[in-house]
């Protein structure tokens, strides 16, 4: 046990690296993005006096590494910073926190993730299960056959075949899924049933994939044939003997599918019309608001860190030579 | 079960094989594996199946389960087991048999139990499918088993994970598995191959104390002759498939009819007159070595002699390899000296001079992955004749075709993959690789042990060749008493990282013996079935 604890330890220490890390990166490569957020913001009319008086405003006059310490240790403090639009330079006067501003796109994010999630991931642990049970059948097959083509659709097409049969033609379910805290909790799994289904689509063929890759390559063990002639069916086999011994990949590859349920879904937030993270993100990209871009990139890697640290936590609680030391 | 036991008398007839044969399918073709074999079997009889590796002994094992691996196919025969064709009865009607009255013993112990589970639910998993047997019951007569078998704590030992118990234990646990329902037969795959001679003789004698007990039939599959001898009413030789000849016991080993069985049997008989030899090629002193914090080697001092050979002896973890490891360089001892040729060797590899390197050449035990599958034979006994003595073009390749003449092979081999060479094959080529170097020691870790009898023979009398013609010095790492017997000039014996003894084969051998040595001699079956019962009396006598 506290081996375990020790070990969860190192690498929760080692994922805060890693995000220091990523932190640098992301200062760097904003840095590196064309144009100025102030002569874009106020145009090329603005006067040379305007334009400095702007950028000392959001403290663009400062060097680069005084800038990056200042953001990195207002984080530790867990202060975001404030949005570069609306800041009284610009002749308005309610500048919003980075914080109020992500807020509620998070959380509509998060909200979509995780009925994907919820959805998705038993189907595609018992689909892997069901094919590697009846493997090389037709049901396997044909499984196979449908996931092999959603996973080589675009995720954005999917959304738009899905549009068509279900919000056009048969108008069972609403196109656009703009939702808003107002609504109730059925309202606003009514909205969502569109994205969540094409989420579904483009995640659950990995993920199944996976598990069944993973239960197969252990069919091969000596202790798979030892229990085969101990007079094990082959369902037992399959859920007794093989997939304890499985849950490690399946956790990785679970862990990176809801990675890219919180990072890699803006193009079916924009197709959906969905409020989540990466819309606001893409859209702090264009106007240069660079306190928000990097709040978001930076909660993006910490979701990828710590789903991963997840994953690795159940590769090791599921191991019995680390559970139960000699 | 054996003549000197109680049950001479045969009970009636369990198992019947006719006719059978097994096709298996590689390289996109199916070949006939068995081909068409006979085997009868009564209640409370043990038959020995023995033969060389690809004999098709362990297919024909599980196919009198009537289990065929995938992969295999039986395409001929009748498999009759207590009335029933295994051969016509449904997946479901198997499974119902499997486990519960014929159990199965496999080979590697460790690879066979699933990580996941605890010992005990996996050693009555089977059982609590029998009817009128409930699982406390179950449970209190594994226990009860364990103690038969003379595991320690038999009370506990069920409660650990397979990773947290000794080799040796979990091929007894295994035994108490296959027993624990009270099977009608067990079939015992090469139970004891994987284990080490000290350790073979507890789990052989707990073995047949309850098959003993319980008047079990067994299937008794190995491919070695001294122990089948201990175990086995009957002994079957097979050969490619096919029955070479059958009787019992004590008339196969005192009279074997075919020239085939009387071959593998001579295997044994080869041996090298010692010869103390001179000055000294290579003189480890005082070694100490540690894998990180883990204490490997203490106090470690070998010698050999030029152009004679060393065994080194023990038990599996007594650090006979990693005394390999400090000698060339790739684990630097912590203390102590190796001195090649009368000068200090540094201790790590990356250190030494090509030279150096190059006098000291090493063969493993696995010839399979210590060559680079993608390269040739050709490529492969090249590369040291290009790194060390700066041969390239037809210079290089008329010298792999001489080498390749040494190790009595030929220039058609030049172009193969080691994909395509057998395994006594594939070990000449790691020879050929070796003597490549032009090398005045070569260390050979266990280079026979994954070889068959009759190979080994041919592998051995190819070393001991090579040694008269260049007076190459060998270092010969082995757990193999029979091996020593045939190759060495010295012994060491080396026991938990020490040294317990080094000397002349002859005195080494003879008794008497420190404690340790006499374990292991003693513990080296022998072809005489009676062995094991006198061996099991003299140490009950000396031990109370």
């Amino acid at each position: 046990m506290q081996l375990i604890v020790s070990t969860i330890l190192r690498r929760l220490a080692l994922g805060l690296f890693t995000l220091l890390i990523v932190s640098f990166i992301i200062f760097g490569g904003m840095s590196l993005l064309p144009g100025d957020f102030s002569q874009a913001i106020l145009g090329q009319a603005a006067t040379e006096e305007t334009v400095a008086a702007f950028r000392k405003e959001i403290g663009l006059d400062q060097p680069a590494i005084t800038r990056y310490f200042n953001w990195v240790g207002a984080i530790f403090q867990g202060n975001l910073g404030t949005s570069f639009s609306g800041r009284s330079g610009t002749g308005q006067t309610q500048a919003r926190e980075v914080a109020e501003l992500i807020a509620p796109r998070l959380s509509n994010t998060l909200f979509l993730a995780g009925v994907t999630a919820l959805i998705s991931v038993p189907l595609a642990i018992m689909l892997g299960l069901l094919t590697a049970l009846y493997r090389n059948s037709v049901f396997d097959r044909t499984i196979n056959a449908a996931t092999l083509t959603t996973i080589a659709t675009p995720d954005f097409f999917v959304a738009y075949i899905l549009i068509l049969f279900f919000g056009s033609l048969w108008q069972v379910f609403p196109s656009l899924a703009n939702v808003d805290a107002t609504m109730s909790l059925g309202e606003r799994l009514y909205r969502i049933s569109l994205p969540v289904m094409t989420l579904c689509l483009v995640i659950l063929a990995h993920m199944m994939r996976m598990t069944r890759a993973a239960i197969i390559s252990l069919l091969a063990s000596p202790y798979i044939e030892m229990a085969r002639l101990s007079g094990a069916s082959q369902r037992e086999i399959i859920f007794k003997h093989a997939l304890p011994n499985a849950w490690a990949p399946i956790a990785t590859v679970v862990a990176f599918n809801l990675a890219y349920l919180v990072v890699g879904v803006v193009v079916v937030e924009v197709v959906f019309v969905y409020p989540g993270i990466g819309q606001l993100m893409v859209d702090a990209v264009t106007s240069r608001d660079i306190p928000v871009v990097q709040a978001c990139c930076l909660i993006f890697a910490a979701t990828y860190i710590i789903l991963n640290l997840m994953a690795d936590i159940i590769g090791i609680v599921t191991n019995p030579r680390l559970l139960h030391p000699r | 079960m054996k003549n000197n036991c109680i049950s001479t008398e045969k009970g009636s007839l369990l198992l019947e094989m006719k006719g059978v044969r097994i096709d298996g399918h590689s390289d996109e073709a199916w070949h006939p594996i068995i081909k068409g074999v006979d085997l009868s079997l009564h209640r409370g009889e043990v038959l020995g199946l023995i033969g060389e590796s690809g004999a098709g002994k362990s297919t024909l094992g599980k196919a009198a389960m009537g289990y065929t691996q995938p992969g295999c196919k039986l395409t001929g025969g009748s498999i009759t087991f207590d009335g029933m064709d295994l051969t016509r009865i449904t997946k479901a009607q198997s499974r119902a048999l499997w486990g519960t009255r014929i159990a199965y013993v496999a080979q590697s112990a460790a690879a066979s139990f699933n990580p996941a589970h605890k010992l005990i639910n996996q050693t009555i998993r089977a059982t609590n499918r029998v009817v009128n047997r409930s699982e406390p019951e179950n449970r209190a007569d594994a226990v009860d088993l364990y103690q038969r078998l003379q595991l320690p704590n038999p009370e506990s030992i069920g409660e650990r994970y397979p990773h947290q118990v000794s080799g040796g234990q979990l091929q007894r646990i295994m035994t108490a598995m296959a027993m624990s329902p009270r099977p009608d037969l067990i079939i015992f795959d090469e139970p004891t191959t994987a284990l080490d001679v000290t350790t073979q003789v507890e789990v052989l004698s707990a073995m047949r104390a309850v098959v003993d007990e319980f008047h079990t039939a067994a299937i008794y599959i190995t491919h070695d002759l001294a122990v089948v001898a201990q175990m086995a009413d009957v002994i079957k030789v097979l050969r490619y498939g096919e029955e070479v000849e059958e009787a019992p016991t004590q008339k196969m080993l005192t009279e074997p009819e075919k020239p085939y069985t009387r071959s593998l049997w001579s295997v044994r008989a080869l041996e090298k007159p010692e010869d103390p030899g001179g000055e000294c090629i290579l003189s480890v002193n005082n070694i100490d070595a540690a894998y990180g914090a883990t204490k490997v080697l203490s106090n470690v001092s070998i010698q050999i002699p030029r152009g004679r050979t060393v065994s080194v002896v023990g038990e599996s973890g007594s650090g006979k390899s990693t005394t390999a490891r400090v000698i060339t360089g790739l684990l630097p001892a912590s203390k102590g000296k190796v001195m090649f040729n009368g000068e200090e060797l540094p201790p790590s590899h990356k250190q030494r001079s090509k030279e150096q390197l190059r006098k000291i050449q090493m063969i493993y035990q696995m010839a399979d992955t210590a060559m680079n599958p993608r390269q040739t034979v050709g490529e492969i006994i090249g590369r040291p004749l290009e790194f060390y003595l700066g041969l390239t073009g037809s210079e290089r390749d008329a010298r792999v075709i001489e080498l390749l003449k040494m190790i009595e092979l030929d220039e058609r081999f030049f172009d193969r993959l080691p994909s395509e060479l057998s395994g006594g094959q594939k070990q000449r080529v790691c020879i050929a690789r070796a003597l490549a170097a032009e090398p005045e020691l070569i260390i050979c870790d266990e280079v026979t042990s994954a070889l068959d009898q009759i190979v080994q023979e041919g592998i051995l009398k190819l070393l001991l060749k090579l040694q008269r013609e260049f007076n190459i010095s060998y270092l010969f790492i082995t757990h193999d008493i029979a091996v020593v017997q045939a190759i060495s000039d010295e012994i060491v014996v080396m026991y938990q990282g020490e040294v317990i003894e080094q000397g002349l084969k002859s005195k080494v051998l003879e008794p008497p013996y420190p404690e340790y040595t006499d374990l292991l001699l003693s513990s080296v079956p022998q072809m005489d079935p009676g062995w094991l019962t006198n061996l099991l009396e003299e140490r009950r006598k000396s031990g109370t």
